[in-house]
Parts: C-alpha cells; structure tokens; sequence
C-alpha cells in the first residue's frame, strides 16, 4: 500500500478576526495550503472538512471552484480536524485517490462553549442546576490527579508560561506576549485550581493539509512529511469524561491512552522516538495529564521534567512548540489540524524562532468532548 | 418542601436523604440518575449509601450560561459554588453541588453525606437539589 504525504499546508492565523467569518478563514487556508505546493483546486481529487459553529465546510466549494470534487462533511466532536486527517489518509490508503485536501476552520462567541443537556443525552436539571460546564471537568480531572501523583500548582502554572512563551514566538498564535509565573499563579481563579491563563479560549482559525500518495508526489516533483500513524479512539468504560453525573467505582483508561497505543504501533515507534509533540492543553492541566496518556512519560514524573524545562522549546521533548490551545485558542474544527499544522512546519524546518533541531518524529493528540481523541504521527 | 427539581433523583429517610441509582440488570454497571424512558427497563432501582467520600471537586467561579442553568442569580448577584464527585464505595461516583462555607477544607477522602439543597431558580420559584455536605 501506498505511504501518505503532506504535500502543503496552509493556516488562517488563530484568535479574533472581527472582520472574516470562519467560512473566510478556512477558506483561506486552503489557499495558503494550494500555493505552498504550487497546486490549483482543480488538482484536488477529494476533500474532508469540519466545523462546529460556522456553518458545513462544504459552503466553501462556491469559492474555490465548483469542480465537481467529493467533499464530506465531518463532524466529531473535539476531534473533527483529526477525523478529517485520518478520513483522507485512509481515503489514499485506499488506493481510490492519491490527491486531496483536508480542512478545518471555525468561529465561537466570547466565553464558555454552550451546553445543551438534551444534545449530550443528559437530564436536564444536570445543566440547570450549573453543573454541565467543560471548565468543572477539567478542573476536577486534574484535581484528582494532582492529588493521586503529587502535581503542585506550580506545574499548571509552568505549563501556562511556556505556552505564552512559544506562542509569542509563533506567527499564527494568538496570544504573542509572554506571561510570567507569578502573574499567571494570581491570576483570577475560574475554577480551582485552575486560573484564567491557564484555560484556553473559544477562538477563530482555519487550518488546512493538502494529502498525496508517495507516487502522486514524486509525479509533481514535491515533498513532504509521511504519515507514520493516525487514530481516533472513543471513550472506554471506566474513563472520565466532561458531562458525567457518574462515574464508575471500576476505573478505566483514557480514550488518548487508546488512541495513543493504536498510532504507535501503526507506525512501528515508541514515544521515545518522538521529536516533538502537540497534545491537547485545553487547560494546564490536560497538557500534564497528556503526557502521561500519551506516553510521554510516568504519572508523576510531569512535576519534575516542568520544572527542568524537558518539554520547553530546546528541552528534550518539546511540547506545543507553537502554544498549543493556551496561546492559539481553541476553534473546535480546526483546532486538530492546527497541531499537525505545526508538526508539518517543524519537520520541515519551518518553524523560525521556535524550530527543533534535527525534528525527524512529530505527534500530535487532540482530545475534547465527548470523549474522543485523535493521535497523528508524522514523519520529516 | 418545595418540588424537587426532578423526580426520582433522591429519597427521603429516617437516616437522610439518599440518592438513588439504577443498576443495569445485563451486567450490574450501576449508573446515577436511574436511567428513564425506554433504557429504564433495563435497569433496577438502587438506593444508594447516605455516606461517602469525596474523589474530586471544583468550586464554579463564574456564572453559568443561561440556558441551560436557571439559578435566580444574575453576573451581580451570582455567588461561587463548590461542585464535586462522591464515591459511594462499591456503588457509583455521583456528582453533584457541595455545601461548604470554606472549600479550603474539603480534601480528596473526605468522608460526605448527601444532603437537601433548596435552589432558587428563575424560571420555577425554589426547587428542592440534591447535594453533599462534609459529615
């Protein structure tokens, strides 16, 4: 079977962009993925597209061309860029296609994301009684694991700074200053113990991956990183996830642990291969517990490698080298493609002023509701 | 008593309120609220324990988005609330909102006991919540 290529790649910067619809940005994206591999719409043979809150991706065609192309519309959750990535590479897997595009973008109001109790399957009085909030979740995951692997405050709050720090050295992040420890500990509290900078925001971006088979790619004297492995997983028994009014006394695994396991052995590499890495930091937190998930490292272990700066940029194992959701925010469609958008830069020797030297392995993790969670690994 | 902000969430007893689960008949996964419509077949009714201990919790800073919460309280008047999950050893974990002046106290393995909240809403006049409180 055939290897797949990431042949171009093209980003809408992420954060507020009063004047573009989300419809814009993605649709711009795929323009800057087109001309990075000196490629016309009318080459592209399929596409998969996602967005949450601005409309189907497929109100793009319009604009690009009418060209007949098969366009599918994705929606998954939290991990519909990452669902888009693995649909297009099982769509050249296949051997049907050997040229298409994968795209994302979005555009959420201020503020906490909306809950509809009846949409997730939930009792009402769940959400009327102020307890269908993803913020509650998150800081009750970590709450829970800070206590079970002796993770101090200190910890979410290193997280939070070297996402600022990496963000400000990123074109198309968000937040581009850097914040200081002690400024991000006495920030407001939203929930405990989890302060204002340590939570991402709903955002604005559009992210997309031109996708081409080894032949496909030699034919139009390109390059670009392979595939190695992708997966989406969903939530095991036993798992703790946002919206639960219980939880098993049994406790199990991760849908990232699932997720995480399938893309290693797909590609034939362990987590001490990797490079560098993006997994989902909705909230310090996540990024703490994701490590872990995703094999980075032993529970606990996260307390030491923030405070020795492992996974800060020149560390060895850098992580969201682009500041990640923290600094980037969170626009749910393309928030997924966005990592693996960094990856491609890395591994491609890029990313200026945020580079890793000699990257040969990039992994990406997206996680989020309702409990899903998509792993990429690609290889320079 | 005011109306319960939802039937058959808790019961009244001599030694408390306790809140009730269901446990699936299949394969005895037990799951809190018991489950209603036409998955409530599959379940058994379980009361479950007054007491257990704390696993996790959170105390809820800003106001909620309306919908879906419907707390009389506005941005001004909102006032922040404790949120947490309690183990009812070899039953289920529940969530639910935490009675506490002092969060500081609460600390993961704290022994709690389901308790009545009277919740002022602004769409049905006070509902009668379930919650925990430290025992």
């Amino acid at each position: 079977m055939t290897d797949v290529h990431i042949i171009g790649a093209g980003i809408h910067a992420f954060g507020r962009t009063p004047e573009m619809s989300g419809l814009d940005q993605g649709v711009f994206a795929v323009r800057e993925a087109l001309a990075d591999a000196g490629l016309a719409w009318s080459d592209i043979q399929f596409a998969f597209g996602g967005s949450a809150a601005a409309g189907n991706a497929d109100a793009a065609l319009p604009r690009l061309g009418l060209t007949g192309v098969q366009f599918i519309n994705i929606s998954n959750g939290c991990a519909t860029g990452g669902s888009s990535l693995l649909s297009g590479y099982w769509a050249i897997k296949s051997g049907e296609f050997d040229l298409g595009i994968v795209l994302g973008f979005d555009k959420h109001p201020r503020g906490a994301f909306n809950a509809d109790p009846e949409a997730s399957g939930l009792p009402r009085w769940y959400g009327e009684t102020g307890m269908m909030l993803t913020t509650q979740f998150f800081a009750m995951k970590i709450r829970r694991y800070m206590d079970l692997y002796g993770i101090s405050d200190t910890s979410l709050g290193r997280v939070a700074v070297k996402a600022f720090e990496n963000g400000s050295r990123t074109p198309h992040a968000w937040r581009r200053e850097p914040v200081g420890l002690q400024v991000v500990m006495n920030g407001d509290m939203v929930s405990d113990p989890l302060t204002k900078y340590m939570f991402c925001s709903p955002a604005e971006g559009g992210v997309a991956l031109i996708l081409a088979s080894d032949k496909k790619m030699r034919e139009l004297g390109l390059s670009g990183p392979k595939v190695r492995g992708a997966a989406v997983r969903t939530r095991p028994r036993g798992s703790f996830e946002v919206f639960a009014p219980s939880l098993d006394v049994e406790r199990g695994v991760a849908p990232t642990v699932l997720a995480s396991n399938a893309a290693y052995e797909m590609a034939g590499v362990a987590p001490s291969d990797i490079s560098v890495a993006q997994i989902q930091d909705t909230e310090s937190g996540a990024e703490i517990m994701h490590m872990a998930e995703n094999g980075f490292c032993a529970d606990g272990d996260q307390e030491r490698m923030l405070a020795e700066g492992v996974t800060s940029l020149g560390g060895a194992l850098p992580i969201n080298t682009d500041g990640g959701c923290l600094a980037c925010g969170e626009p749910i469609g393309a928030s997924g493609l966005r990592q693996v958008y960094e990856n491609v830069q890395q591994l491609r020797g890029r990313a200026e002023g945020r580079q890793v030297d000699n990257a040969k392995l990039g992994y990406s993790q997206v996680y989020g509701a309702p409990g899903l969670s998509a792993v990429a690994i690609l290889e320079a | 008593m005011t109306v319960a902000v939802a039937e058959g969430l808790f019961v009244e007893k001599p030694d408390g309120p306790h809140l009730i689960g269901g446990r699936r008949k299949a394969d005895g996964e037990m799951k809190f609220p018991m489950p209603t419509g036409p998955e409530a077949a599959l379940y058994d009714p379980v009361e479950l324990a007054a007491e257990g201990k704390l696993w996790s919790y959170t105390v809820q800073r800003f106001r909620p988005k309306t919908p879906p919460y419907i707390g009389a309280d506005d941005d001004k008047t909102f006032k922040p609330f404790t949120v947490g999950y309690v183990e009812f050893p070899g039953q289920v974990i529940c969530e639910g909102r935490i009675l506490v002046e002092d969060s500081s106290i609460l600390k993961i393995g704290l022994p709690m006991r389901v308790a009545l909240e009277t919740f002022p809403t602004s769409t049905r006049g006070e509902v009668t919540t379930y919650a925990f409180r430290p025992a």
